[in-house]
């Protein structure tokens, strides 16, 4: 990638607005097709039946009696179960998961599916499925941190390194005058999009129509078709709208193949829709963690060494563990650095990516400890990050593509009054009484682009049309990637159409790593510019055109026309040089990827600073969260109002990891006893009050063609230690185990 | 979900001749269709209570005492003007319950009914006493950081969720009730049932009896000047309490004349503690006297589980409870009710 960017002449002034999204309207008004609104003729309704005991095998299943039952369809069990041609057991292509598609009767994790029951009616496939009655051989479970033995990772999730280590780590230990040896909790998380999973699937021959919520939705087709023995193209994934995916809406499961293999077992469309308990195993989550973090500083309060340890939980049969100590890279200086991730095999699902998965936990840990690090100092949690402000790349010492972290810092801290903070704990009170505390973390997210590719037409009456398998989860894609375009073909944005969400189209990427609006939007980019191109070739080289003679870069696009640069008079409409060209639409294509180069030469990552207050009740210990500001620099903001939401999402799942969200195991069956929305608590409307975001501009040459970072999960991250820190401040005790309970400040104070 | 027949009578007689063993009555259906689709409870017949008439209305009575109908809604009640302004804890217990949603369609009646929320009465596959007598527990040595540190027994730990019935409970509030053998009333703190040998028998209801409505006296409205609704809970709204106290006082030259003091979430029935109400009597208020008042509402508390953290907060919050309600009865309901942000939240 060259340091210059694309001549400005061919922008509009689309990005950067605040558009309201497009596909608002449709959704307030029901309008907007989500995956289980199909309802295809002849539809069959599938339940899958998911296991009781966490260990074990499945001894006995009434199929009889289910089958009696009046609508049912068919029973799937390991018995009668069509081969599929992909082993559910193997890794047939990138990022497979293994997961139990009935192979057979053994039972790895509770919540896992021991069968599908297939109804004319929901109501007659549930009570088959519970009429099915599954007996068990069960052998006891290993749950939580200390379920089984530890082992080291060497690879991390998504190829990330398991252990990396800068510098002389015991000399940096040794070189420190003071320093803390700290350990963290953080506790299962799963993801709990508001829209359960759900496929409806259609077989035609060798072809398959799946309506499904995907956040991957080409690379899908490819998944699907390993599993049922067909080619890609021959899958059809129409997935227009998810109700948030959270990262766990781009790995194929158990039960949705099993959903898909029904609709070609039985010839008949089927529709299977994940109960909200269901989602509490067989989908992905974020694994427990347990953290050490020793910290050491010189005479000056700089780190002489940042030492991060993580144990997390992940499945007995494949691996993911969350790489929670990764987050101690790319952030701060240290002398010394280390992030070594171990994992502990215990008899769950696979966890899986989940809002911001490793730095969210990871953080939740170091932006604690390195409070506990400033204050063991004697320091100003914002003096002493800003002592151990890294210029380049720790480790590395690659340069930032951009970082304009010091101005996050210094912007949310003067929209905070962060100045007006005293040092010791436990010294605010507000009019009611309450303790009042203030905390801050610092957010970083990597910036990274995946592949795509776009297609942009400029049709014969000067309108645009482009596409790209781009998957909007809820975060504004149908906008945001529409904006880019628009400006692609110097048009407005009303005169675009813009397909996506399909998997005919080209492959948009995948819809994670905060890195879709980069990605599709370069791919969607190029095309335009392409198309473009294309067009003003066209004109420039027609002697009719009062643009003949300027040369391709010598007109520039703007609303739907070419002008000659430095001379409006001379301009013609695309309608018109299309038209005189003989009436045939003008078609670009583009793709966009980072090379292994341009990754090579610079550190890139999204930044931030979280400024929280928090009030607790000085004997009752009620928390709560009455102020969060973030200040974030993630390059260039497409659309201001978009990004601000999904900032504030973020930081709102930043309360929830801090004060509410756990699933709750019972150590003995292994089994989570809080999988609804009634016991597994995130944070309601009432709870959050106080957000502010502010965004800083990074100009980024680097990071890609039109300098966007992400902010799709970077809002979680920091906040969370932003708020532990907050409760610390205003109550004097330091809970090292998220999320943070009234009990748990109770016990602290009873000692 | 099983198949069942499904009985709309109009009166209370069809709907008491329509009952037999096995069957359930339906109000506003939010906790017993839930127990339904998950197969906890499989009625065999459901007889819906919601064209009953006459069911649903707020009455004075020529007593002074008020009479709410079963089939009043949730949030009809809290929001009833003449009600609050009675009985203002009765309100701030309602809104703190549930979510608007379910408030618009739960009933007086089905408030009464509801089912313990311990995780393992819920789960069809856990061991419950509740649920089949002579199963077992597994909330004893499970998860149950939540369950009652009074009043429970080695057969069952559960807790009533109930927010109104706290109040209730504290204002001496009767059940009215009809059945086959013809109508009665029951004392609301004999309605709900302590565990003992025998869980599953929750409320002292015969078989078919059916709740038609809950009176108030009128001597409880003249607490209304010091009452007060706290709930402990994990989030500010729609969440069940972690402990709640119930708090209402009548004051008369600066002495405590009267005193009503109720915990909820911490045993089987909404907890009245009759013996730190009368420890207060004639007492002057100040926190150091609820604090012993509190202390004496816990006698005899202990951990069923891991919960013995409940105990010390019941406690702190039936104190702050009582130092509330001396303060005085809000003038407006709180913008998050019983929530201790109420009146200083931002939103």
């Amino acid at each position: 990638m060259s340091d210059t960017r694309p001549p400005a002449s061919r922008f509009g002034s689309n990005s950067g607005q605040s558009f309201t999204r497009r596909d608002g309207i449709a959704k307030v008004t029901g309008t907007a097709t989500f995956a289980a609104d199909n309802h295809p003729d002849g539809l069959l309704y599938a339940v899958y039946v998911p296991a009781t005991i966490a260990r074990g095998r499945v001894s006995h299943l009434d199929v009889a009696a289910a089958k009696a039952h009046p609508g049912v369809a068919e029973v799937i069990t390991p018995a009668n179960r069509p081969m599929l041609d992909g082993d559910p057991e193997s890794k047939g292509f990138m990022f497979a998961f293994r997961f139990e598609a009935l192979q057979d009767n053994t039972v790895r994790y509770a919540n896992q599916p021991i069968a599908l029951v297939l109804g004319e009616t929901l109501e007659a496939a549930t009570e088959g499925a519970r009429l099915l009655n599954p007996q068990y051989e069960a052998l006891p479970a290993r749950v939580g941190l200390n379920g089984d033995t530890p082992y080291k990772v060497e690879v991390g999730s998504f190829g990330r390194p398991g252990q990396t280590v800068y510098g002389d780590v015991a000399a940096g230990h040794a070189a420190a005058v003071q320093s803390v040896d700290l350990t963290y909790e953080t506790p299962e998380q799963y993801h709990n999009a508001m829209e359960t999973h759900a496929v409806v699937a259609e077989w035609q021959g060798d072809h398959v129509t799946l309506d499904m919520p995907n956040q991957a939705i080409v690379m899908s087709r490819g998944a699907y078709g390993y599993y049922f023995g067909i080619p890609p193209e021959n899958v059809l994934i129409r997935s227009p709208y998810l109700g948030g995916g959270f990262g766990s809406k781009a790995i194929p499961n158990g039960p949705t193949v099993l959903a898909i293999l029904a609709a070609r077992m039985t010839g008949r469309p089927v529709k299977l829709m994940l109960r909200r308990d269901q989602m509490f195993g067989p989908v992905g989550h974020r694994g427990a963690t347990r953290q050490r973090l020793r910290l050491g500083i010189d005479a000056g309060a700089k780190m002489t060494v940042l030492d991060h340890e993580s144990l997390a939980t992940t499945s007995t049969f494949d691996d993911f563990v969350e790489s929670a100590a990764n987050a101690s890279q790319g952030l701060y200086a240290a002398g010394a650095l280390r992030s070594a991730q171990y994992g502990v095999r215990v008899d769950a699902g696979t966890p899986g990516p989940m809002r911001a998965p490793g730095e969210a936990s990871g953080s939740a840990a170091l932006e604690c400890a390195i409070d506990e690090m400033a204050e063991k100092a004697g320091l100003d949690p914002l003096e002493f990050r800003l002592r151990n402000y890294a210029e380049t790349e720790p480790g590395t010492g690659l340069p930032y593509s951009s970082k304009a972290l010091r101005e996050c810092y210094l912007r949310g801290a003067e929209r905070f009054g962060w100045s007006k903070r005293p040092m010791q704990p436990g010294q605010m009170r507000d009019e009611a009484g309450m303790l009042v505390g203030w905390g801050m973390g610092t957010a970083l997210f990597h910036a990274p682009m995946f592949a795509a590719k776009a297609r942009a037409v400029l049709r014969p009456d000067g309108t645009g049309l482009v596409e790209t398998a781009a998957a909007d989860m809820g975060q504004g894609a149908w906008t945001a990637l529409a904006q880019i375009a628009a400006d692609s073909l110097g048009l407005p944005l009303d005169q675009v159409e813009f397909r996506s969400g399909s998997s005919d189209l080209p492959d948009g990427g995948v819809a994670g790593g905060s890195g879709h609006t980069a990605t599709a939007g370069g791919a969607l980019h190029a095309a335009g510019s392409d198309a473009v191109r294309r067009l003003a070739d066209i004109a420039t080289a027609d002697p009719a055109s009062p643009l003949f003679g300027a040369g391709n870069a010598g007109v520039t696009a703007r609303d739907g026309r070419f002008f000659v640069i430095d001379d409006d008079s001379r301009s013609e409409s695309y309608a018109d040089i299309i038209a005189r060209a003989g009436g045939t639409e003008v078609v670009g294509t583009g793709s966009a990827a980072r090379t292994p180069e341009d990754a090579g030469h610079h550190a890139m990552y999204s930044h931030g600073a979280v400024f929280a207050e928090v009030k607790v009740d000085p004997e009752l210990y009620q928390m709560r969260v009455t102020r969060l500001v973030g200040a974030f620099a993630a390059g260039r903001i497409i659309n201001p109002k978009l990004a601000e939401s999904q900032l504030m999402g973020g930081m709102i799942w930043g309360i929830s990891f801090a004060l509410h969200e756990e699933a709750r195991f019972d150590k003995r069956t292994g089994r989570i006893m809080n999988a609804d929305f009634a016991g597994y608590h995130i944070p309601v409307n009432a709870d959050v009050s106080g957000l502010e975001v502010i965004t800083i501009h990074e100009d980024d040459a680097h990071v890609n063609a039109l300098g966007i970072k992400g902010v799709g999960e970077i809002g979680v991250v920091g906040t969370v230690g932003a708020i532990g820190n907050a409760i610390r401040h205003a109550t004097g005790h330091r809970i090292r185990r998220f999320p943070i309970r009234i009990e748990d400040l109770l016990h602290a104070a009873l000692g | 979900m099983n198949l069942f027949d499904y009985a709309r009578p109009t009166t209370v007689e069809e709907a008491i001749a329509a009952w037999a063993p096995g069957a359930s009555y339906l109000a506003g259906g939010t906790n017993l269709v839930d127990l339904m689709k998950t197969g906890v409870m499989q009625p065999g017949k459901l007889i819906d209570l919601n064209r009953l008439a006459g069911l649903d209305r707020i009455e004075s009575l020529a007593n002074g005492d008020t009479r709410v109908g079963a089939l009043v809604r949730n949030a009809d009640l809290a929001h009833d003007a003449g009600f609050a302004r009675a009985f203002p804890m009765v309100a701030e217990a309602l809104l703190s319950g549930a979510s608007g949603q379910l408030r618009n369609a739960a009933t007086v009646g089905g408030n009464l009914m509801q089912r313990t929320r311990c995780a393992y009465f819920q789960d069809a596959h856990s061991a419950c006493n509740r649920r089949t007598p002579g199963a077992g527990c597994d909330a004893r040595g499970g998860d149950n950081a939540t369950m009652a540190v009074l009043g429970w027994s080695d057969s069952c730990i559960a807790t009533n969720p109930s927010d109104f019935g706290v109040a209730l409970a504290a204002l001496d509030a009767v059940v009215e009730v009809e059945g086959p053998q013809g109508s009665r009333e029951i004392a609301f703190a004999d309605f709900h049932l302590l565990p003992g040998q025998t869980p599953d028998r929750e409320t002292a209801l015969a078989q078919g009896e059916l709740v038609v409505a809950v009176r108030l006296p009128a001597a409880s409205a003249q607490l209304r000047h010091h009452s007060r609704y706290l709930k402990l809970r994990e989030r500010t709204s729609y969440a069940f309490a972690l402990v709640s106290a119930a708090a209402a006082l009548r004051l008369e030259d600066g002495h405590i004349v009267e005193a009503r003091l109720a915990l909820g979430a911490v045993a089987a029935r909404p907890w009245r503690a009759n013996d730190a109400e009368a420890l207060l009597i004639g007492q002057t208020p100040s926190d150091e006297l609820f604090k012993r008042a509190a202390d004496v509402a816990l006698t005899g508390a202990t951990p069923s589980g891991d919960n013995a953290h409940k105990i010390e907060l019941a406690r702190r919050t039936a104190a702050r409870a009582l130092a509330l309600a001396a303060i005085g009865t809000p003038k407006r309901m709180p913008a998050f009710p019983a929530s201790l942000f109420g009146e200083h939240a931002h939103v």
